[in-house]
């Protein structure tokens, strides 16, 4: 996937350039807009769509304020990501619901798109939020489509009408009214109608399509497609637009690393809101929408927001707030030092997470040779020491230290790594909180994570540096990731980390920053 | 209603046109674009032409839709898409991504080959997603073949290929087609899956073929299908499928070429008769029109 990587890379490259410059001229805007152009085809973002998008960029830029804050690579992203979120969506739409019950949705799509086992997913999701869902096999084309949706039903735990055995038999238009007056006789709340996939082209299942939409009269048409589909997004989308005329749509096989350009496309080109997105294979693999997460998504600029979101349902806010304290009280210890860690392994995968920033292509490798046994380690050697060893480090001499590698089954040299690395970044820390530098919740903002237009500050001070801001710190990997080798047991990713370039890192810290 | 789209659709105004011009080159461009080349290889067979048509002196636009032909014939042809089925049993195993077709497929490949006097065993190692076993039990049925279902829920899909083969060898049957639940390749464990499955196989007898199905609505994002396929479960051939619809599908020529697989089989309808042989020059002609 080397090939796919470098697109990232270039983009980058060229953003590269332009950071070194004050301002931007002209062609620093046509070569960025021309990199991204090419990242937007590379992720079947519809050409058309491209071409508009890419106009809008450089007029955007071209006007842009140059003595803003930001610089100018900053800058082009900025738009960049403005404009994307702007098209993905900007607001987000909830599905609406009938003043009236039964709620009629009606699921369309493509063959193969995944109708079914998003009408299991969303069944599965209303019925979880207190309704009562009843799904209708209204596809009776592909071979067990019923048996199927009746799977699911089961699987979802939510009722099922399939009165015909499918297969080419029977007609879906009278079974879609059918079940939706049985939804009305047996009180069920919301009917999802799930449908044969057609090709766009297919006049007659179309007009079978809008067939059963005349027929049951829905609240919402959700059109149902795969975030792999290629240029073809737009055809398809303009098909169904005409024929069904949907109301929304949903994503799907968005676990698989396609850019899903598509998403781009159909908004652009449909203007209707895409409500969900489906990204697994198990029911519960169904979330809303984020537009923003999309257009980072799609340019490869990393999910911050998940990494962060993620990291905040984990960490837990007061202890933040209290190792924050005893940072600036100067009474940092191996306990705090242990609670961040097991936070940190809370918050789940830590390859997953690191994979998530961006840039974290380039980083892949890195992330790879990332041995989370560090982690068990270095806990393992704490958790062998006594409270009072780990409320005062100074008192573990010689023997001390022996007694607890032996309880933690590690050399001593491993246990004095581990008590340099804490000292020293107990140290840092120190300074940092006294230094008021304010990276403490509710003191302000983090130095080169906001105040990014100037020169980063040198890898040696953020290296320490764990911001007492929970979102910030699970984001901070972003700033040096030789610390999680170094501050957490000079894991063998350490050498891999730290050959990545301080432009990389720059890059990836700006980015964090200057990406939204 | 969707168009049926063709690359010579899209360029009508331009080969209308009286000379070539630099419109020429940029509709053209957006034409191979919109067919899902990838702007790598969009911008390849442009730059080509360009060079072609300075060198020759071409002015006329009609002569550059045929050297377009050619060209992307040429392509397409440097790789052999027959199929290898000399072993007997012949096993293929079929693989991809979700919802790409792959049990339809099997269907259609059954009765393709029952058709040319083989005898066909199908084995229904999708044994993940609901209904897939009967989903392919109802193909087998149409194409008058025998299935091999899985004895219980749940089953190793392995040991269902396993019994595939096995049933194939004692019934003295000559084609053996294995079905694999769909999977997205960036998951590491199905993908893993999909080696054992092989390697399972394999005890029993060699494996023909690995098909990998693609369809034909994927966007770029199907090299990078193709490269996890191919890494895991050892692809021997593309099928394409769904080029019935509005999409074109060329993305196959950027998979053909980087990983060097040759497309086999194309599929382009719900019917049972409508999955036919790869022949680029069939093939450049629907797409260039």
């Amino acid at each position: 996937m080397a090939a796919f990587g470098s697109l990232s890379t270039r983009l980058t490259d060229s953003l590269a350039k332009l950071r070194t410059k004050g301002k931007l001229t002209p062609s620093d805007i046509d070569g960025t807009v021309r990199e991204i152009r090419r990242a937007l085809l590379d992720a079947d973002v519809a050409l058309d769509v491209v071409k508009d998008f890419c106009g809008r960029i450089r007029e955007r830029a071209l006007g842009a304020e140059v003595a803003s804050s930001l610089n100018p690579a900053q800058q082009v992203v900025q738009i960049v990501n403005q404009e994307l979120v702007a098209i993905l969506g900007g607001d987000q739409r909830r599905l609406e619901l009938a003043k009236t019950p039964p709620t009629i949705i009606m699921l369309a799509g493509l063959q193969g798109a995944g109708k079914t086992t998003l009408a299991g997913k969303l069944a599965k999701h209303l019925a979880g939020e207190g309704h009562t869902p009843i799904l209708v096999a209204a596809d009776l084309q592909r071979p067990n489509a019923v048996t199927q949706l009746e799977v699911v039903a089961g699987q979802a735990g939510v009722a099922v009408y399939a009165p015909e055995p499918g297969n080419g038999v029977g007609d879906p238009v009278k079974v879609a009214r059918d079940g939706v007056a049985l939804a009305k006789s047996r009180q069920h709340d919301i009917v999802i109608v799930d449908t044969a996939g057609r090709l766009g082209v297919d006049a007659e299942l179309m007009q079978q399509a809008a067939k059963i939409r005349k027929a049951i009269d829905p609240d919402e048409v959700l059109f149902v497609i795969d975030a792999m589909i290629g240029q073809d997004a737009v055809a398809t989308a303009k098909a169904f637009q005409e024929g069904v005329d949907f109301t929304g749509v949903v994503l799907t096989k968005l676990d698989g690393d396609a850019r899903g350009g598509a998403a781009l496309s159909i908004r652009g080109v449909t203007g209707r809101p895409i409500l969900f997105a489906s990204t697994g294979e198990r029911l519960e693999d169904f979330e809303p929408f984020h537009p923003d997460r999309m257009a980072s998504r799609i340019l490869d600029l990393g999910d911050i927001l998940t990494l962060i979101e993620q990291a905040q349902k984990s960490f837990d806010e007061e202890e933040a707030r209290r190792v924050a304290e005893a940072m600036l009280t100067d009474s940092f210890t191996l306990e705090d030092f242990l609670k961040q860690l097991q936070q940190v392994r809370k918050a789940g995968n830590f390859k997953q997470m690191l994979g998530m920033l961006p840039g974290a292509k380039g980083l892949r490798e890195a992330i790879d040779g990332f041995d989370e046994g560090e982690f068990a380690r270095t806990e393992a050697i704490i958790l062998s020491m006594t409270p009072r060893e780990r409320k005062q480090s100074k008192i573990l001499n010689g023997s001390r230290r022996l007694r607890i590698a032996r309880g933690a089954g590690v050399t001593v040299t491993e246990v004095n790594q581990l008590m340099q690395r804490f000292d020293q970044a107990a140290k840092m820390m120190k300074t940092v909180a006294k230094g008021g530098m304010p990276n403490i919740p509710g003191m302000g903002p983090v130095p080169g994570a906001h105040g990014m237009g100037k020169r980063q500050p040198k890898q040696q001070v953020s290296k320490g540096k764990r911001s007492g801001n929970p979102a910030k710190r699970a984001a901070q990997p972003i700033e040096a990731p030789a610390q999680q080798g170094s501050v957490f047991g000079g894991g063998q990713a350490a050498p891999n980390l730290a050959d990545m370039s301080p432009e990389d890192q720059a890059a990836l810290q700006k980015m964090l920053g200057g990406g939204r | 209603m969707a168009q049926r789209w063709s690359i010579s659709n899209a360029l009508r105004g331009m080969f209308q046109r009286e000379t070539i011009t630099d419109d020429t080159w940029d509709d053209l461009e957006t034409a191979l674009i919109t067919a899902d080349f990838g702007p790598d290889i969009a911008e390849e067979v442009v730059e080509a032409l360009r060079a072609d048509v300075a060198r020759l002196m071409i002015d006329d636009p009609r002569e550059l839709k045929r050297m377009l032909r050619e060209r992307l014939e040429e392509r397409f042809a440097a790789y052999d898409p027959t199929l290898t089925l000399q072993e007997r049993p012949a096993v293929i195993l079929v693989v991809g991504v979700n919802g790409v077709g792959k049990t339809t497929t099997i269907g259609k490949l059954a009765r393709l080959l029952s058709s040319h006097g083989q005898s066909v065993v199908v084995g229904a190692a999708d044994t993940f997603r609901a209904a897939a076993v009967e989903q392919l039990a109802t193909w087998a049925q149409r194409a008058g073949v025998e299935v091999v279902r899985p004895e219980r829920e749940g089953q190793d899909p392995a040991s269902v290929a396993f019994q595939t083969v096995e049933r194939a060898k004692t019934g003295n049957i000559a084609m053996c087609i294995v079905d694999t639940a769909g999977r997205l390749q960036t998951k590491g464990g199905l993908m893993d899956e999909l080696g054992k499955i092989r390697r399972v196989v394999e005890k029993q007898a060699p494996v023909s073929e690995v098909l990998l199905v693609l369809d034909a609505t994927t966007g770029q994002n199907g090299v990078a299908q193709a490269q996890a396929f191919i890494e895991h479960a050892g692809v021997t051939g593309l099928v394409i499928t769904k080029l019935d619809g509005s999409a074109k599908g060329g993305f196959v020529l950027a998979v053909q070429e980087r990983t060097g697989i040759p497309i086999k089989l194309i599929g382009q309808g719900e019917g049972i008769d409508d999955l036919t042989g790869f022949t680029p020059h069939v093939f450049v002609e629907q797409l260039v029109g």
